[in-house]
């Protein structure tokens, strides 16, 4: 699992800290780390939906940002649970550019262990790195 | 004078205690028994100090992001006197949570962290003529009925469907829209801070995606620290017998209702929305240094800054009607349990407040008047007599305060006091956490606090048992300390402490 909760920067909400060997790699473990807040087994959440997800962002970190929000966005507009198992990034003059099939189904609270609801990502000590081994990345959500 | 290096528990239970370093500046002074001042020398950028309400007790269980936070918040241009934080405050976005700042209307700022994600989070306190001995016998009929009636937990639609155009309608008149549509009585208006509607929410300000992810959201209570409780007013804990009396606490043991819940996905967009509005323009156009994105503030009086004021007021005015129809919703439940109409169960409400909002207020400052956008972020508005803006039923008494505990221990009633103007009569709104989501799962187990709580007398229905030990007694600060910080400090009064019998939690 690409993603560990950390305790001591978080008190009321929920602080992650995810990794991966490529950016791309990073924001799927991201993804995963945000839903797994809120349903207890990823495994429980079947592939019946597809959603196409497109982001342009001169930064990595509004990238990244504008992903998990979009995911957060789809959890209360379409009430839908989504991973997202490949997420392709390009970077072209300057501008990164995100395109990802996000995969899932309605919150059904029958099969899906909920367990608390995000409210937003927030930008407190919000971070993306690359390093020698990949890429990292601190996030922390309200909840 | 207290010293940074100095050693407290961690406020862990036993067996996992451990020291940690008090995170108080040595800068601090003691003013007075609750009021400690940290000066404007303390940090490069600070136009006034900063004040912190609290017990020493309370003080030194601070962590480093309430000195820290509180101290930024004091460099916004044009704030007021003093940053000030409350006796639950913890650290938040931006501003802490327990943060009010008091902003020259004219020459100020507006600063989304000082009201939060969840926009007019707030609390609603209800009535009813039943005493205890009357609901126990049904009290877990009546839990289980709010919990299907309900809806609580992660997403989740509710029970009021709305199209997108009549959820721009709630977007501007607030409760008034529910009362229209016959969710509840116009008593209730008056009793609800600004009547239940704010005056100048403008929808060409709000986002498709803040209407998309709120629309289907009118009647939902959230999770986390949301819930509906049924409490009982014992006598042993009635501190002021004639304040109780005129707020309609009149029964030994009468059962009454609060819950807690905000704006929902609609009101997270909308300031999801205008802090990334606020940080492209406010260094760039405005001039003004971000120290923390999640401080971004503009001028109140710039486009940018009118505009989030009119979004905001749309969020408020949803998190107004939310409140409303779950009262509604209440109203019913009591009715097919009981067999009787709500009027003769004596569901009135009592008062409801906002505890993450921004308003424009008239205080007086150094003998002058002046017009100040009071930002209460974790706080709530406590008024004190003769107030403009109170109910003509509380003008002599004061503001209702409704005070929130953990699902353990339970909440308070209390009234706003004359002495509150040192806070721009603000005072607490709850607890606040003592340790994480993910410490308190590890040590609490959902099941077993539900079990527990059961032989204690409380009945609570949950939707995720992993969310409820998370919300575990423990996990909190001291309520009652709490309220002995505001009594002692003078912003607030307490009236009544209220324990809980039955609960639903998302």
């Amino acid at each position: 699992m690409p993603y560990e909760y950390l305790d001591d920067i978080a008190i009321s909400d929920v602080a992650f800290h995810a990794w991966g060997d490529s950016m791309g790699e990073l924001f799927v473990a991201a993804a995963d780390a945000t839903l797994n807040v809120m349903v207890g087994d990823l495994r429980s959440i079947e592939e019946r939906v597809q959603c196409p997800i497109e982001l342009k962002e001169p930064s990595d970190e509004m990238l990244l940002f504008n992903f998990l929000q979009e995911l957060i966005f789809l959890k209360d507009a379409e009430q839908l649970l989504l991973r997202v198992p490949h997420v392709e990034i390009l970077k072209d003059e300057g501008v990164y550019h995100l395109t990802a099939e996000a995969t899932g189904e309605k919150l059904n609270p029958l099969r899906h262990e909920l367990i608390v609801d995000v409210k937003a990502v927030t930008l407190h000590r919000f971070n993306v790195n690359q390093t020698p081994e990949g890429w990292e990345a601190t996030v922390i959500l309200d909840i | 004078m207290l010293v940074s290096t100095l050693k407290r528990w961690n406020g862990f239970p036993e067996g996992e205690r451990e020291w940690v370093e008090m995170a108080v500046p040595k800068e601090i002074k003691r003013i007075s028994e609750t009021v400690w001042e940290i000066p404007a020398s303390y940090k490069q950028g600070m136009l006034v100090p900063a004040r912190i309400y609290a017990t020493e007790k309370l003080l030194q269980a601070m962590d480093d992001g309430v000195f820290d936070q509180v101290t930024n918040v004091a460099t916004l241009p044009g704030i007021v006197s003093y940053a000030l934080c409350m006796p639950d405050g913890h650290w938040g976005y931006g501003f802490p949570i327990g943060g009010v700042a008091a902003i020259d209307a004219e020459r100020g700022v507006i600063s989304p962290g000082g009201i939060g994600f969840d926009i007019n989070c707030g609390m609603r306190l209800v009535l009813t003529s039943l005493t205890y001995e009357e609901v126990r016998p049904n009290l877990h009929q009546l839990v289980d009925k709010l919990f299907q009636r309900v809806p609580a937990g992660v997403g989740g639609t509710g029970f009021v469907t709305v199209s997108k155009d009549e959820f721009l309608e709630v977007a501007i008149k607030g409760a008034d829209w529910c009362i229209d549509h016959g969710y509840g009585w116009p008593e209730d208006l008056v009793k609800t801070e600004e009547s239940g509607r704010m005056k100048g929410a403008d929808v060409s300000k709000i986002s498709q995606r803040a209407i998309a992810r709120g629309y289907k959201q009118i009647g939902t209570l959230g999770s986390g620290n949301h819930y509906l409780e049924i409490q009982v007013a014992k006598p042993e804990y009635i501190l002021d017998d004639q304040l109780a009396k005129a707020l309609g606490i009149t029964l030994p043991n009468q059962v009454v209702i609060m819950f807690h819940c905000g704006s929902r996905g609609f009101g997270h967009q909308v300031a999801t929305d205008y802090l990334q509005v606020f940080l492209k323009v406010m260094e760039r156009k405005y001039g003004i240094k971000i120290l923390d994105r999640e401080l971004a503030s503009a001028p109140f009086n710039s486009p940018e800054g009118q505009d989030y004021f009119a979004a905001m007021k749309c969020a408020i005015n949803m998190s107004f009607a939310n409140r409303q129809v779950i009262l509604h919703r209440i109203r019913e439940a009591f009715s097919d349990v009981f067999h009787k109409d709500p009027a003769d169960l004596g569901l009135h409400q009592v008062y409801d407040v906002a505890h993450n909002t921004a308003k424009v207020e008239k205080h007086v400052v150094n003998g002058r008047e002046r017009s100040l956008l009071v930002h209460r972020k974790g706080s709530t508005r406590a008024f004190g007599p003769g107030m403009e803006g109170l109910p003509e039923e509380y003008k002599n008494i004061g503001q209702p305060v409704i005070i929130g505990g953990s699902m353990e221990t339970g909440s308070y009633l209390l009234i706003g006091v004359e002495s509150g103007h040192q806070t721009f009569y603000s005072t607490a709104h709850g607890s606040g956490r003592t340790m994480s989501r993910k410490q308190a799962k590890k040590l609490f187990r959902g099941k077993e606090l539900e079990k527990d709580m059961q032989t204690r007398g409380i009945y609570v229905r949950s939707v995720s048992y992993a969310g409820l030990a998370e919300e575990a007694g423990p996990a909190y600060k001291d309520i009652d300390e709490v309220i002995e910080a505001a009594n002692l400090a003078g912003i607030s009064k307490p009236v009544v402490r209220l324990i809980p019998v039955g609960n639903v939690k998302g």
